[in-house]
């Protein structure tokens, strides 16, 4: 089990290796809760299964030689079922959980090792977490809870309050710091949750299934709204979830976990595209495919197109022989100008128009990462093909209603064929 | 055949009479402090005219019961009978002693019971005494207490602290040890100290059911004070069983009565002095 973690470890793609020292460095991290943790860790080193030294010690193997290294600025995500030991794995980080064995750094910092005080200093400076219940403190009101941190820290309450604010109007709570967290729903909540965690401004947020007690709608809004603070702070950030669809979304990388251990690391592309083994299969089996796909991925060839330059009859020519009832037209530079019909063609040539004068300009176009089930409706809705185009304006590709079952098709095959 | 019988009472006497002889000055001393501030208690009340004690407590009661104007009609009613039946001073006594009581036992209970939800030895330690403490009927309390501190208000304080301690030191221990984990999780995770942990997150999680504790703790300490009569305190309790020995059914039900209505406002100002945190529907 060790020499997964550490074997998947160094196919860490290109863009992070060549990055930043980790800000977080897990190494060889084993949590075995229970009487006799060294009886249970002599008998795992000897090759027993979970099963096995729970029934002799009644100890449980919860973490198992986990490691990994995150960098700064990258939202993390520990995901598997419940029992995988993936909240356990976020509470050894800030030591809520003490590890039995193994280390953690944090900007270097072994935080397994530090005495109590030390541990306070690094709690407050660097750590910030938000839980699944939300877990605000029922008897202070909301700007007494966002302030919590620096009020442990012996923060002025002046101060404390000015800064609160400040974070609270940032979450889209503003004006609510007098309300008791009992009067808010549960979006609100986790705003606040997630305002408490900002104030003391850490380096590194540690979210527990943030947004799985979340309704639907709101968890997307939520996960919106994370997305777009990441992209303002630039915390670090590992997230705990079960739910792949919100590891894809939000993971820059993915950390899939059964039993303790790591099964798979990887970009949300790697874990979809490239299943390590049978366990990432199943789990990613089932994953909404319109969610992970992009436009980029399941457009065509634009062909073909006319130019500009060229007149009505050669837009003509080109229709007839491949037999399509309208074509994209574009410039030298490939910069997309709109689309003819063969009909319209055709009347151009009798009446001697020029192409700019059948040319209809209001085409639908989308952009190449646009997610497919962001652009699917417009596509079906669409009498013909929608042009990619990117954000100078040059015509990339097509997608057709065909090309997108295709693409369907093509990618579940792909995971099935690997399974 | 008769079993040869154990000694038991000789060894208790030969321990009551070591207590004596050693830590007569610890009883002396104990009993010089309760006898003042039972006395203290007793004056204060007594030096405020009763209307405007019962003007302070009818307002005391609509302001704790968040402008309960019937609620605060009705203790100035209370009171009024109280007085009315020229039983003033002797209720101003048994709300002394019930202070009294109260507070010496909510000084041993609270510390205890933080410290119980702190430590699963302790808690394992305190559960048979509290268990012992809250089955054994509440009278045999007098015996110890009239034999290391006579007849009179202050062994009756006594029993009555002995009597009230259980349910306050059981309501904070639970308290605090049903103060839900992620919150803690919360307070260590922000870096708090131990002290921050509890003075901030579990004590004022907990207080409600503290509050609880505290409540049942007034209340029985009032019901003990009125047994303890039967040791010489004083007050109403008093009243009543000399209504029982004289069969005066009239006195007896008289200073009930006013025991009553000290119970409800007691019990309704307790109960509403901290207020719930109710979650949203």
């Amino acid at each position: 089990m060790k020499l997964e973690g550490s074997v998947i470890f160094e196919e860490i793609p290109i863009e992070y290796t060549r990055s930043l020292q980790p800000i977080i460095s897990v190494r060889d991290l084993t949590k075995v809760f229970g009487q006799d943790p060294e009886k249970a860790l002599e008998l795992h080193r000897r090759g027993r299964s979970k099963q096995e030294i729970y029934e002799e010690t009644g100890s449980t193997l919860a973490l198992d030689d986990v490691s990994f290294d995150v960098i700064p600025g990258e939202t993390f995500v520990l995901m598997g079922l419940s029992g995988s030991g993936k909240s356990t794995l976020l509470r050894c980080i800030n030591r809520i959980i003490d590890p039995t064995e193994g280390e953690i750094l944090l900007d270097g910092e072994d935080i397994v090792g530090m005495g109590q005080e030390e541990l306070r200093t690094t709690r407050r400076r660097k750590l910030g977490m938000i839980f699944q219940g939300f877990a605000l403190l029922p008897h202070k009101t909301v700007l007494d809870n966002v302030a919590f941190g620096l009020e442990i820290q012996g923060v002025p309450a002046e101060e404390r309050h000015a800064k609160a604010e400040e974070v609270l109007q940032m979450v889209g709570l503003g004006g609510y710091g007098g309300s008791m967290p009992g009067e808010l729903s549960g979006g609100m909540k986790q705003r606040v949750g997630l305002a408490r965690a900002l104030t003391s401004d850490p380096d590194i947020l540690l979210m527990d299934e943030a947004f799985s007690a979340l309704d639907p709608l709101i968890r997307r809004d939520m996960q919106d709204e994370l997305l777009d603070l990441q992209q303002r702070l630039g915390k670090t950030i590992i997230f705990v979830t079960h739910d792949l669809d919100e590891a894809l979304k939000l993971g820059d990388r993915i950390a899939l976990m059964k039993d303790g251990a790591i099964v798979q690391i990887g970009t949300p592309e790697e874990i979809l595209t490239n299943p390590e083994n049978a366990y990432v299969e199943k789990f990613v089996a089932d994953v909404d495919l319109t969610r992970v796909l992009t436009a980029s991925e399941v457009m065509r060839r634009p062909e073909p197109v006319a130019q500009c330059t060229a007149g009505p009859r050669v837009a003509l020519h080109l229709m007839e022989e491949h037999d399509i009832p309208g074509i994209f037209v574009i410039t030298r530079q490939r910069i997309l100008q709109g689309r003819v019909t063969l009909d319209a063609a055709a009347e151009a040539v009798k009446k001697g128009k020029q192409l700019a004068d059948i040319l209809i300009t209001d085409v639908p176009a989308v952009a190449p990462d646009a997610s497919l089930s962001d652009i699917i409706s417009l596509i079906v809705e669409s009498p013909y093909p929608v042009a990619v185009v990117d954000d100078t304006g040059r015509l990339r590709g097509v997608i057709s209603r065909g090309a997108i079952l295709g693409a369907l098709a093509r990618k579940g095959e792909d995971i099935n064929a690997t399974a | 055949m008769q079993l040869p019988k154990l000694p038991v009472g000789d060894a208790v006497e030969v321990l009551v009479y070591w207590i004596e002889q050693y830590f007569g000055w610890l009883l002396d001393a104990i009993s010089g402090g309760l006898g003042f501030l039972i006395g203290g208690f007793q004056s204060i009340l007594i030096a405020i005219p009763a209307p405007i004690l019962i003007v302070l407590v009818s307002v005391l009661v609509w302001f704790v019961t968040r402008r309960d104007i019937k609620l605060a009609g009705l203790t100035a009613l209370g009171l009024l009978l109280i007085w009315d039946l020229q039983l003033w001073s002797l209720a101003m006594l048994t709300l002394a002693l019930v202070l009294v009581s109260t507070i010496v036992a909510l000084a041993i209970s609270i510390p205890l019971g933080i410290a119980a939800a702190g430590s699963d030895t302790l808690n394992a330690a305190l559960r048979p005494i509290l268990d012992f403490m809250q089955t054994m009927p509440s009278f045999v309390y007098l015996i110890p207490a009239v034999i290391f501190f006579g007849i009179g208000n202050v062994p009756g304080t006594i029993a009555t602290v002995v009597f009230a301690i259980p349910p306050a030191l059981r309501l904070t221990n639970l308290g605090i040890r049903q103060v839900p984990t992620e919150l803690i999780e919360v307070a260590d995770a922000f870096g708090s100290t131990p002290r921050q942990k509890l003075f901030k997150v579990q004590l004022p999680v907990a207080l409600p059911t503290i509050m609880a504790g505290v409540n049942q703790c007034i209340m029985l300490a009032l019901s003990m004070v009125v047994i303890a009569s039967m040791i010489g305190a004083r007050g109403l309790g008093y009243q009543v069983l000399v209504g029982i020995q004289r069969v005066d059914i009239g006195g007896g039900f008289e200073a009930g009565l006013a025991i009553v209505i000290i119970a409800i406002i007691l019990d309704r100002i307790t109960q509403n002095l901290v207020p719930q945190h109710n979650e949203r529907s």
